[in-house]
């Protein structure tokens, strides 16, 4: 047994916090919340040099690690900063079906940093359900809608899945196409995201696209996986900023002339989120550690691990903002980022119930 | 017991809900449903219509120009209202300052005042909390001395809901720094166009501007606008804290949160069902239908024994504690109702779907209106501060 990061992994964890410690402040990040792309290009690029995208492949696919506590050291720190930016989809959930569909050079142009993806999958009523697709391909030709696409308007590709054949619940039949930002017969409408970044509906008529896999379901299932563990991670960074910032705040706000901490009413619930920390921070190596475990080992600790950061994160969220009190409330105020991150993060990848019936599937196998 | 309203209540009931069919605008209520601003004027005109109706300020004695409504009456004008998706009345001047007025204020005070409250011509905003003193209001520090005919006011106000509206503002200042917190404070009525005051917007996380902080710098007040005696400030403020305190459950709002839980479970599908006959989220909206029940019938319990003469004391805690906690959890429900449409920003995102969907119009707000809403424990003493007066209370005693 050794809880220990290794030396590199270590390395990169220190340099990313250090470099988000200094240059993502929260007027930073408020201003890049306003851009009209919702992102920013230089912080993409800089992190990219410091290795978070390579972090997230293989050496085989052309990266350095793609192992599951690489990825989790990388988004724990991201979400410890609160950052919008498309690291999720673009680089870990575009460049990884990539990557499984042998697209090498597109992987080599992502861990550069110099591509962006969207990978357009779920639709208005698939809701969490991975396999339900509607959206069609007949004699080559794309059609249908898809439902919040992370990262659709700054995309040079999507990813579109789309049913060859079958019901439209079947796991068989769904293949996954490469498709050009200008491609004829495609048209997204963007919107901005409550917590950060942008999405878009997308509507596909007649767009042809380069074919990826019939399997689409097998590579996206994998992904899904690696995407659903990283997002648990990422919670968990931005949980540990709550608690850090609640813990700060009841230390040296005053009120009846003392610090509010003092209160053992406000004490002990911060005790509860201390506690909750570590439950959250184990379900979360459990999720990592068991990555590369046969599939429904993978998916059961998964699944625990959403289901358990869903819990934990909304009473982290929600207690961090009430022993806060109205300045948690503000934009202005980090807080009110952090916690708009780690609620959202309940509607990716299927929420607290969603991962519950799951794991009750999974282990009734 | 009998838990049915008389037939007197059921009359005015249907009076209230023929009011609200043919005089409440069907471009409002659509608003107030989707969760979007009214603004001033959209305001301004809800309040008219309610004024022309003599409606505007049920909690006025008639004298007045009030309805003089009693606690029963007002709880289902309230529960009608939520029902029909109507605006709120904007509380800070009709039904917080206006009761101040008419117990402690001049005859020259409720001759001048109360009159333009209830035609518009005031837009009236609260001056109490500051940086520095939010549960612990006492410990305020902003500072009015007496010069001549005139105060002298210097400080900041903050959490001042609807202030880039008004152009009034009741505030509390500190006239004697050197006696005990309670008994140094005075209530003083200030035009916000005097020189001096800065009004700032504060944007909460959802992206809203409904709060602002106010600056005072040399600003001079009049002394004919301080309300009742120099010093007893604190009396008048806690005796308007109890009025902001009706309808504190918020059984209405929570009924028709409730109500758009279910519409949206049913349209919604999860795993080629309708998510509504998910047996967990099933259970999750259930869990709170029985306690908004419960809770339901406790508000009209002690609505009913203030209607005959009794004080809400300690029950309008436990009122506040409890109707926030059911009204979060359904905001709560209302977000996992939709699933991945919980995290686009902006309603009309959604539109132009070619499958069914949640009303697209009701999926854009919910998740900005569950950030919105966890005010509802923080604001109008937060609910520790209401769980304190409980365990006080009920422990030691007497208040």
């Amino acid at each position: 047994m050794n809880f220990d990061l290794t030396e590199e992994r270590q390395m990169l964890q220190d340099s990313l916090r250090r470099y988000l410690r200094d240059k993502y402040s929260t007027a930073t990040r408020n201003e890049i919340l306003e851009r009209p792309n919702g992102m920013s290009e230089e912080v993409w690029t800089q992190l990219a040099e410091l290795g978070v995208i390579g972090a997230m492949f293989t050496e085989e696919q052309g990266g350095f690690g793609g192992a599951g506590f690489d990825i989790s050291v990388v988004f724990e720190e991201l979400g410890r900063a609160g950052v919008v930016e498309p690291f999720m989809d673009s680089a870990l959930i575009g460049g990884r079906l990539l990557a499984a569909c042998g697209k090498t050079d597109l992987v080599e142009e992502m861990i550069g940093g110099s591509l962006q993806l969207a990978v357009a999958h779920g639709e208005p009523t698939s809701r969490y359900d991975l396999n339900h697709v509607r959206t069609s391909v007949d004699g080559g030709k794309l059609n249908g809608r898809k439902a919040v696409v992370m990262n659709a308007e700054n995309a040079d590709h999507l990813i579109v899945s789309a049913r060859a054949s079958g019901d439209v619940a079947d796991e068989a039949g769904i293949s996954l196409y490469l498709v050009a930002k200008d491609a004829a017969g495609l048209t997204i409408q963007g919107y901005p995201l409550l917590a950060g970044g942008r999405a878009g509906e997308v509507t596909l008529d007649g767009v042809e696209g380069e074919l990826l896999t019939e399997d689409g379901f097998a590579a996206l299932s994998d992904v899904m996986a690696l995407a659903t563990m990283a997002q648990c991670a990422e919670t968990l960074g931005a949980m540990d900023t709550a608690t850090r910032l609640t813990n700060d705040y009841l230390g040296t706000r005053k009120q009846f002339g003392r610090p509010i901490g003092t209160f053992q009413a406000l004490a002990h619930r911060m005790a509860d989120m201390l506690i909750e920390m570590e439950q959250a921070r184990s379900a979360v190596i459990n999720a990592a550690g068991n990555l590369r475990e046969e599939t429904r080992i993978r998916d059961m600790n998964i699944s625990a691990a959403k289901n358990l950061l869903g819990r934990a994160g909304r009473l982290i969220a929600e207690e961090s903002i009430q022993m806060h009190g109205g300045i948690a409330m503000t934009q202005e105020y980090e807080l009110a980022h952090i916690a708009k991150r780690i609620t959202m993060a309940d509607h990716r990848f299927g929420d607290t119930d969603h991962h519950l019936e799951r794991f009750i599937a999974l282990s009734a196998a | 017991m009998d838990l049915s309203y008389t037939d007197e209540e059921l009359a005015f009931r249907d009076e209230v809900r023929a009011f609200m069919r043919d005089e409440l605008p069907k471009e409002m209520s659509d608003k107030i449903r989707l969760g979007d601003e009214l603004g001033k004027e959209g305001q301004e005109k809800w309040h008219a219509i309610l004024n022309n109706k003599g409606w505007l300020a049920p909690n006025w004695p008639k004298k007045f120009g009030g309805a003089e409504w009693n606690a029963v009456q007002r709880h289902i004008f309230e529960e009608e209202a939520a029902a029909h998706h109507a605006p709120r009345i904007v509380p800070f001047g009709l039904s917080m300052l206006a009761p101040v007025l008419q117990k402690f204020g001049s005859k020259e005070q409720q001759d001048y005042w109360l009159p333009r409250l209830l035609d518009g011509s005031d837009w009236w905003c609260q001056g109490y909390s500051e940086p520095g003193a939010g549960s612990d209001l006492a410990s305020l520090k902003t500072r009015a001395v007496r010069d001549g005919d005139h105060y002298i006011v210097n400080g900041q106000k903050t959490w001042t809901t609807l202030g880039q509206h008004a152009n009034m503002i009741f505030c509390l200042v500190r006239t004697d720094p050197d006696v005990k917190q309670q008994e140094g404070i005075s209530f003083l009525l200030i035009d916000m166009d005097t020189p001096g005051i800065q009004v700032r917007p504060i944007i909460l996380l959802d992206g809203t501007h409904e709060v602002n902080e106010v600056f005072f710098d040399d600003v001079k007040v009049p002394v004919e606008n301080l309300v009742g005696e120099e010093n007893k400030g604190w009396t008048y403020a806690k005796y308007l804290l109890t009025h902001e305190r009706t309808n504190i459950a918020g059984v209405g709002f929570s009924q028709a949160g409730l109500n758009t839980v279910k519409r949206i479970a049913r349209a919604e599908m999860a795993g080629g069902k309708p998510l509504m006959a998910n047996p967990h989220f099933a259970a999750r909206v259930a869990q709170v239908e029985i306690d908004l029940r419960a809770m339901s019938t406790s508000n009209l319990r002690i609505i009913s024994a203030a209607a005959a003469g009794g004080a809400p004391g300690v029950e309008a805690s436990m009122l506040k504690v409890k109707g926030t906690i059911i009204r979060q959890e359904i905001n709560d429900l209302a977000r996992r109702a939709v699933g991945p449409y919980a995290m686009p920003f902006a309603s009309e995102a959604i539109e132009g779907s070619n499958e069914a969907l949640p009303d697209p119009h009701e999926a854009g707000p919910v998740a900005a209106q569950y950030f919105n809403n966890r005010k509802l424990s923080i604001f109008g003493g937060s609910n520790e501060i209401q769980r304190g007066i409980i365990a006080k209370v009920m422990m030691g005693g007497g208040q």
